[in-house]
């Protein structure tokens, strides 16, 4: 049982310091900037957990905003709809206090998370089956059915969109720690996936299926376990989205974004958990900070433009399937000083 | 089928389209023999491959391994079952190392859940150390220990060829399926190979089923050898046999064998 230990003693340092971070940028950034922060940790998030599935598998998704909007919204709904519901036999969900609204985000996380999974399966299970790009026509227009059943559905606004919890949004500092928790979560599932021998799995699928299949990969379950997973996060973020906006519409959610998040994986590297990180990051925080017209006018087309260009010239992105490893790249920095032996 | 019987392949047919592949081929092998499998480009040795490892299903017949029926199986069903084969063209897993590629086939007899991947659970740290041990004991085995760390992509070509019978290894086979493994060596290399091929079957106590275009390779090291033409067997029998076989010399005649 050490290591159980050990596994909560990171956890528990994790949540440390994520809160003290917390509290710092609260104090000492200004409220832009926090709303830059948050977007980009949320689309880091997004960049991560597609890589998944189209870094480490090797398969196309390109409707991840699909995912992401099931959990805005069911999250959405469950703080809005069914939350009031509940609240009166269980008078803890009540937001406001810390715990309520640390609590009350918790289950809206579970419930989104799980839709969110449960829907990648619904699309994963009979589109995964079959070879190449159908996966990629399939998600594209997986994600704009489920944009345009959103928009039809009066429960949750419909193009007038969805108000979720205000108490939540004026407290900043809550949606911002789940969200950096979130990230951190991301990316140590990553890591240990990669990590491991068991997850070569994934790569194997990735590299050749047929061989793959031969040496005993169960190559369809590796894809569908990737797709759910990726989907996962992606409810996840959905729904932590919802709870920093004073309100979220359909059109948070189009064919744009999933480009957006796509474009983010194929410059970081197709499975290179550090690229698509930094590459979320990056093509988040630029356009916002730049606050330049024309990079804001043409934002789509400057990602559109660069991920063909990428596709055609270099399709495995600026890192590869190599990892941005700090040591290796302060070793070559020592290594340039040195003359030559 | 036999006491010792291991493969029975029962008139067995695939058709694409209107081209009969394979039709009405009968296999039998026995444990711990090794057994050769020629014939004239396109005579359908490949698919026949493909169809005892399940990338097809025959569009009749059966085929059965260790006494259960492969019908309706998947590829990673059938080799876990103990049939592991390499492949004519090479098929590795390029941009992995080749630790990382037999660590991938080692993986079958070792499994953990993605609750131990993803917490590093003491059952999951175990599991990796002796995959890791396997992949690294099993690549010295077959001399790969220096290129351990090369990706296979970089590797020469017949360190390829050798590192993907590594890679079949590594799921321990009872039976192992190669498809024409010295196509492309010079002769010192297809001489090496034999070596090799002599040697894991003694060490790994091994049924081998070869598919080889070099007449002499497959004269000098199989036992017993079946002749495909045209998707028919046409001869079978032992070596000296197959040599005299008149069909076997009118299949082979003006046939550049390479
Ligand atoms: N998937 C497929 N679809 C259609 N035809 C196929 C398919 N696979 C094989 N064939 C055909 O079946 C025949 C047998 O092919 P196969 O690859 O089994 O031959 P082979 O004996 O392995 O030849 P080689 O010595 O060139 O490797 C060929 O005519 C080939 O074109
Ligand atoms: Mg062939």
């Amino acid at each position: 049982m050490r290591w159980l230990l050990g596994r909560i003693g990171v956890v528990v340092l994790t949540c440390a310091i994520l809160l003290v971070a917390n509290r710092l940028i609260i104090d000492n950034i200004k409220e832009y900037y926090v709303s830059v922060l948050v977007l980009c940790g949320l689309y880091a998030t997004l960049a991560v957990s597609l890589n998944l599935i189209n870094g480490i598998t090797g398969q196309f998704s390109i409707g991840h905003a699909g995912f992401y909007a099931v959990g805005a919204y069911v999250g959405g709904a469950w703080t809005m709809l069914i939350r009031p519901l509940v609240v009166k036999s269980l008078p803890i969900l009540q937001t406001g206090t810390q715990i309520g609204d640390h609590l009350n985000l918790f289950i809206a996380l579970v419930l989104g998370t799980v839709c969110a999974g449960l829907t990648g399966l619904l699309v994963g299970l009979p589109s995964l089956r079959l070879r190449g790009d159908y996966l990629a026509i399939v998600t594209l227009g997986f994600g704009e059915v489920i944009r345009i059943v959103i928009l039809n559905m009066d429960v949750v606004g419909g193009p007038r969109g969805f108000t979720p919890i205000t108490e939540l949004v004026n407290n900043h500092g809550i949606p911002l720690v789940w969200i950096f928790g979130l990230l951190v979560v991301v990316v140590a599932f990553s890591r240990n996936l990669l990590k491991s021998a068991q997850g070569l799995k994934f790569l194997a699928v990735r590299e050749d299926e047929i061989a793959a299949d031969a040496m005993g990969v169960n190559t369809t379950r590796v894809k569908v376990t990737a797709f759910v997973i990726g989907s996962a996060f992606a409810g996840a973020a959905g729904v932590l989205y919802a709870h920093c906006q004073t309100g979220i519409t359909p059109d948070s959610f189009d064919m744009n974004t999933s480009i957006i998040i796509t474009t983010m994986v194929v410059l970081g590297g197709t499975g290179s958990i550090s690229g698509s990180l930094l590459a979320g990051i990056a093509l988040t925080a630029l356009p916002e900070l730049l606050r330049n017209d024309f990079i804001k006018e043409y934002r789509m087309v400057i990602f559109s433009t660069l991920l063909v260009v990428f596709m055609l010239t270099r399709p495995q992105g600026i890192f590869g399937h190599r990892e941005i490893a700090l040591p290796r790249f302060l070793r070559r920095l020592g290594r340039k000083g040195e003359p030559n032996p | 089928m036999s006491q010792t019987g291991l493969l029975s392949i029962d008139s067995v047919t695939m058709r694409f389209g209107g081209l009969a592949a394979v039709s009405e081929v009968s296999v039998h092998v026995d444990k711990g023999e090794l057994i050769g499998l020629i014939g004239p480009n396109g005579a359908g040795k490949t698919t026949l491959f493909n169809l005892m490892t399940g990338v097809y299903t025959p569009s009749e017949g059966f085929v059965s391994f260790d006494g259960n029926s492969l019908n309706g199986r998947k590829p990673f069903e059938i080799v876990g079952s103990g049939m592991a084969r390499t492949f004519q063209n090479i098929r590795l897993f390029k941009a992995l190392t080749a630790l990382e590629n037999v660590k991938i086939a080692a993986n079958i007899h070792r499994q953990a859940s993605l609750f131990d991947v993803v917490l590093r659970t003491p059952r999951l740290l175990k599991l990796d150390a002796e995959i890791d041990a396997f992949s690294r004991d099993l690549l010295a085995q077959l001399d790969l220990a220096d290129v351990a760390d090369v990706r296979a992509s970089d590797l020469p070509y017949g360190l390829q060829r050798r590192l993907e019978i590594a890679r079949a290894l590594a799921t321990e086979p009872q039976l192992l399926l190669l498809d024409e493994p010295a196509a492309g060596m010079n002769p010192q290399e297809k001489a090496q190979l034999m070596g090799l091929i002599r040697q894991i079957r003694e060490r790994f106590s091994l049924t081998i089923l070869l598919i080889e275009h070099d007449m002499k390779l497959v004269m000098g090291i199989c036992e017993r050898i079946y002749v495909l033409e045209y998707g028919k067997l046409i001869a079978e029998g032992k070596p000296e046999e197959i040599q005299k076989n008149p069909k076997v010399i009118a299949a082979y005649l003006g046939e550049e064998t390479e």
